[in-house]
């Protein structure tokens, strides 16, 4: 699995809150694994999470292990910096990651490598596991590279 | 069967409006802004604002009702009204909700309104300083997505590349926006017109498709119509501008959370879109003026597809500025500037230039406009969008 300790983004970006109906995926992040919802009731994968599922309204759902890889869905590069550990900051990428194996779900992070690269939606991704150890709370973001 | 609808039902018998302010430069506080722009639409109808019985707004207006209530001394509030959702989705469902309170009786007489002073409170496109981030936004904060330029970013990405659409379509948007923005002395854009080497050479916000130009300003002001039963409307000082129809919503799981509405690219008008039609019995080809809330350009792109006016394989041959500009080209959009170059009055500025449209008191007027198609702000959960009538299409 791969994690990274460089970092996409500059300190001092919010960190992810504490919630009990999202705390196992972060915990799952944390071990480097991808683990979101799917629904004991009819076995679809969902996301994001919710408290019931959308499909057969079963308030029984899991949290499993999704193979972390996946294709750009869609992408941005931000330049305007709208927070202040951001300003001087380069542009940078954000992807939409659709999961084809979990029923298409799609999950958000940044683009690793270089921030001007040429982006093109259907591109084979996987994930970097980056974590934030320092933090009061630490928490491990998921990142995405271009699949070799 | 009584037939279930809004056709005709009700009318926008007064319009107010604030002057429009660059962001902080209002010297009104904003429930101040409110107050004068609900006078003003009572004057502009002849009515006592005594008289007025109910408030509709939406996008979490801070002026509540009651306080607008007691604060005008009004004799009785029959309706009070906030549409759930952000940005100006609601902008649209707000007059509809009015007019719904007004057909069913619940109400008489009733203000739809937006009081927004950035510079008093927090700006839009400013990510929240925030240690943690909540809810959905703990997916997207942590990765740099935190305004509302980002989060649709990627609907638009995904709709422009999947129909080849290229970027010059969103700049005849912006384009139209401005041109009209030039004659309209309302307009805080009005004096810096915007040409095509201008638009170009203008900043990345965000690529693929929001340039400098893309995006809506932020602004200090305040809005309001006044509806009432069309009977009444026909008494009262102004042309009356009736509405034929109204709807709000969005598709199937729209506002499926972490960007995981099944259907993504879109602007969340293709059922809304339908209903409207139905109920106003007209369709695309009926409409003669066209206003719809530019928070981006993108948006407007898609909003324009799922309302049948564009078809997106024919978008790069007819976005292009003359076809939007009043009073000759094939769709007159925004003839007063809209969000982008008049006033980022969350929209209501759009109903308002929908209504001196028909009334034909409009700076850019398109001659003998007798329907108008007003798209709320798209992209958000819940959209909204209305159809107003003259006389004449009853």
């Amino acid at each position: 699995m791969s994690t990274t300790t460089s970092r996409a983004l500059p300190a001092g970006l919010p960190a992810p809150g504490e919630e009990s109906m999202t705390k196992p995926y972060w915990d799952g992040t944390r071990k480097n694994r991808l683990i979101v919802q799917r629904c004991r009731g009819c076995g679809h994968w969902q996301w994001g999470p919710e408290w019931i599922c959308h499909r057969c309204h079963a308030f029984d759902l899991a949290w499993e292990e999704v193979a972390p890889r996946g294709r750009i869905y869609s992408w941005e590069r931000p330049h305007h910096p709208v927070h202040p550990a951001l300003q001087g900051h380069p542009p940078y990428v954000i992807v939409l990651v659709e999961l084809p194996h979990a029923d298409n779900i799609r999950v958000i992070g940044n683009l690793l490598g270089d921030p001007l690269q040429e982006v093109k939606i259907g591109t084979a991704v996987e994930a970097v596991f980056e974590p934030h150890d320092e933090a009061d709370r630490p928490y491990t973001l998921v990142q995405w590279r271009i699949a070799v | 069967m009584t037939e279930r609808t809004l056709r005709g039902k009700t009318a926008i018998a007064g319009i107010g409006e604030t002057p429009y302010y660059k962001h902080g430069q209002s010297p009104h506080d904003e429930f101040k802004l409110a107050l004068i722009a609900v006078l003003e639409a009572c004057k502009d109808a002849g009515v006592d604002p005594r008289d007025v019985d109910g408030f509709a707004s939406y996008g979490g207006d801070r002026s509540e009702a009651t306080r607008l209530a007691a604060a005008l001394g009004i004799k009785e509030l029959r309706f009070s009204n906030m549409h759930w959702g952000g940005g100006g989705g609601g902008v649209c469902a707000a007059v509809a909700n009015a007019s719904a309170a007004v057909h069913s009786g619940i109400a008489d007489c009733v203000i739809a309104f937006r009081s927004l002073a950035q510079g008093q409170f927090r700006r839009y496109g400013r990510g929240a300083v925030a240690v943690a981030a909540m809810g959905e936004d703990a997916f997207g904060a942590p990765y740099g997505l935190m305004s509302p330029a980002q989060r649709f970013a990627m609907k638009i990405t995904r709709f422009m590349t999947d129909h080849g659409i290229r970027h010059e379509a969103l700049r005849a948007i912006a384009m139209a926006s401005y041109h009209h923005a030039q004659t309209n002395p309302r307009a805080v854009m009005r004096g810096r017109p915007l040409d095509e080497a201008k638009y170009d050479a203008s900043r990345w916000i965000v690529e693929p498709f929001h340039r400098l130009f893309d995006c809506c300003m932020e602004n200090d002001c305040a809005a309001a119509v006044l509806v009432v039963p069309a009977g009444r409307a026909k008494d009262l000082g102004q042309r009356p501008a009736y509405v034929l129809g109204g709807a709000q919503g969005g598709h199937h799981r729209s506002a499926a959370p972490v960007h995981n509405a099944p259907l993504y690219a879109s602007s969340h008008f293709t059922t809304v879109a339908r209903n409207l039609y139905d109920m106003a019995k007209l369709g695309p080809k009926d409409m003669d003026v066209v206003q719809a809330y530019e928070n981006f350009t993108g948006g407007v792109m898609m909003s324009l597809v799922e309302h049948g006016l564009v078809k997106p394989e024919e978008a790069n041959e007819f976005m292009i500025p003359s076809n939007l500009y009043a009073p000759s080209g094939r769709m007159p959009l925004n003839t007063s500037g809209g969000n982008l170059a008049e006033c980022y009055m969350h929209g209501l500025e759009l109903v308002i230039e929908g209504v001196r449209q028909l009334r034909g008191t409009a700076c850019n007027q398109v001659p003998g406009a007798k329907t108008v198609l007003v798209i709320g702000g798209p992209m958000v959960t819940p959209v909204s969008n209305l159809i107003l009538g003259t006389e004449d299409t009853l």
